[in-house]
């Protein structure tokens, strides 16, 4: 997240991004065999480029999508804005306190309470203890998961663990929030809570939203910019209505 | 603490400052980390946190019953030698569960890492903390032996915190530059428990340096670890003043180990993600 002195209204920059990943011809997991195949010549590595290239600019308060289909490179992108990994080539600059669902209930310990998840998760997502202390019993609420918080999390349901996740990570007024398809799960009621919560966040102004989904649908209903990726490749960038439509016609 | 019904408007305004900025964010994150690790180890047993005292406590029983019986290594130049054993073997005890638990600790936190964005260098540094919470105490187990021998506690006492946070740089150090290392060369998992075990008897925790051949005192002289425990013993057990040498050797020892520590640790940290 370092400033590179970012005009005011982009919210993300992202400057001809790519990643690549080595693919080694073999796994090493012992200097054994790292140093044989040092001897014989053998240490090649097959590139595999995720991303090639990639530059686009989000704008403070815009809901930006990303669509393509599966294994083209959008998690990836989303993991480096996210500041999980780093661009192997180009930039990306990210301007304010970003909220990532892209996978939630990071750190959650199967053997710990509820209650001492929510703080070891809050610290792991950069939360200060004070706002937890002041925002738990909202976490609860929203959860609906009142008389359970002393109940250790290996005995909730994966629903139940999806509830309090998804609380802790949108109790908070993020500058940015990315979206990265964790909807399905819970029950349909708390499914309906997630998109009102989201939905919330998307209609404040001073909230960027960043979607990645398969369902065109959704990035029509929210979204006004769409860029497509394809097998890493920039496809098109550009109005929600025409990206869809040539994204449809691939279809 | 607000109340649920109170906050709802109030929430919009805190929202925005939900977090730390970044330099405390690592504070509180090992924090988490290390009350994490203290739960978890003693949970659903009955005595609890008691065994972090009584550990140590019956260590040093077991092992004074067989050493100054059968191999008869109370001798003077020890003093105490309860005390004796119970200084060295804590000591090492935090050095060693410092470093096996810090060696993993990047592998095992691989679905973190590749989850959100955290320093890498919190979970080395976190286990080394979590190693000096127990050492804190077994300080109970060592106060308790104390007593028992009547072992009086001099000002000299004061010093151990020296002691003990220059232990702890020092085992940051090595556990920073081992969990590097582990990531890139599973192999280090195994060698390591190896080096402790070596380690453990090529230092005078529980027989007397004077037995050693010249080349080995020699040796001793430069083993962090002895220098450590030397520190120890000589403030809590021989109650004389270390030697200025003596307390140099243990702070080089502690600023080289984190330097090569930081410095492999910065260099490779950015590859982990490719390679958990």
């Amino acid at each position: 997240m370092a400033d590179n002195k970012l005009p005011d209204d982009i919210a993300v920059r992202v400057d001809d991004v790519s990643m690549i990943f080595n693919i080694a011809s073999e796994q090493f997991n012992s200097l054994k065999e790292y140093f044989i195949a040092i001897m014989k010549h053998e240490l090649s590595f097959k590139e595999f480029r995720a991303l090639n290239h990639i530059t686009f600019d989000v704008h403070k308060g815009e809901a930006f999508g990303l669509v393509g289909t599966n294994g083209s490179g959008k998690s990836t992108m989303l993991k480096i804005i996210a500041g999980v990994l780093e661009a192997s080539e180009g930039t990306c600059t990210v301007n304010g306190t970003i909220a990532p669902l892209i996978e939630l209930g990071a750190g959650f310990d199967p053997e710990l309470t509820a209650q001492e998840n929510i703080y070891l998760n809050g610290a792991l997502l950069g939360y200060s203890k004070e706002f937890i202390d002041q925002e738990f019993d909202n976490i609860v609420e929203f959860a609906e998961l009142k008389d359970f918080m002393e109940m250790p999390l290996k005995n909730y349901s994966s629903g139940m663990v999806a509830r309090i996740a998804f609380a802790i990570a949108t109790i908070t007024d993020p500058d940015i929030l990315i979206v990265d398809e964790t909807l399905s799960v819970g029950d349909f009621l708390f499914q309906q809570k997630c998109e009102k919560r989201i939905n919330e966040l998307v209609q404040n102004d001073n909230t960027t939203v960043l979607l990645v989904s398969h369902s065109i649908d959704l990035v029509e209903r929210i979204c006004s910019r769409v860029l497509w990726i394809e097998k890493g490749q920039q496809r098109m960038l550009g109005p929600v209505d025409e990206v869809c439509q040539a994204y449809r016609n691939l279809k | 603490m607000a109340t649920s019904a109170a906050t709802k408007s109030g929430k919009r305004i805190s929202g925005k400052d939900a977090w730390y900025p970044p330099a405390k964010r690592d504070r509180f994150i090992i924090q988490q980390l290390v009350s994490k690790d203290f739960k978890l180890r003693y949970r659903r047993s009955v005595l609890g946190v008691a065994w972090s005292v009584l550990n140590p406590l019956l260590m040093m029983i077991v092992m004074s019953a067989v050493f100054s019986t059968f191999m008869r290594y109370a001798d003077d130049s020890i003093g105490c030698y309860p005390l004796y054993l119970i200084l060295g073997n804590t000591a090492f005890q935090l050095m060693s569960d410092a470093t096996s638990q810090g060696l993993t600790s990047i592998i095992g936190a691989a679905s973190l890492l590749k989850k959100v964005k955290i320093n890498r260098y919190v979970f080395p540094v976190q286990k080394v903390f979590s190693a000096a919470v127990n050492y804190v105490f077994s300080l109970i187990a060592i106060f308790i032996v104390m007593l028992f021998f009547q072992i009086p506690l001099t000002p000299l006492a004061l010093l151990l915190p020296v002691a003990l946070g220059l232990l702890v740089v020092f085992s940051i150090g090595l556990s920073l530059l081992l969990s590097a290392l582990a990531v890139f060369f599973r192999d280090v998992i195994h060698l390591w428990s190896v080096v402790l075990t070596a380690w453990t008897y090529a230092t005078p925790l529980f027989y007397p340096a004077s037995i050693l051949p010249h080349w080995m005192q020699v040796f001793e002289a430069f083993n962090p670890i002895y220098l450590y425990v030397t520190f120890i013993r000589d403030i809590l057990l021989w109650q004389t003043l270390p030697t200025a040498s003596l307390v140099v050797r243990c702070a080089i020892w502690a600023v080289a180990s984190l330097a090569l520590g930081y410095v492999v640790f910065h260099r490779h940290e950015h590859k982990f993600i490719l390679y958990i």
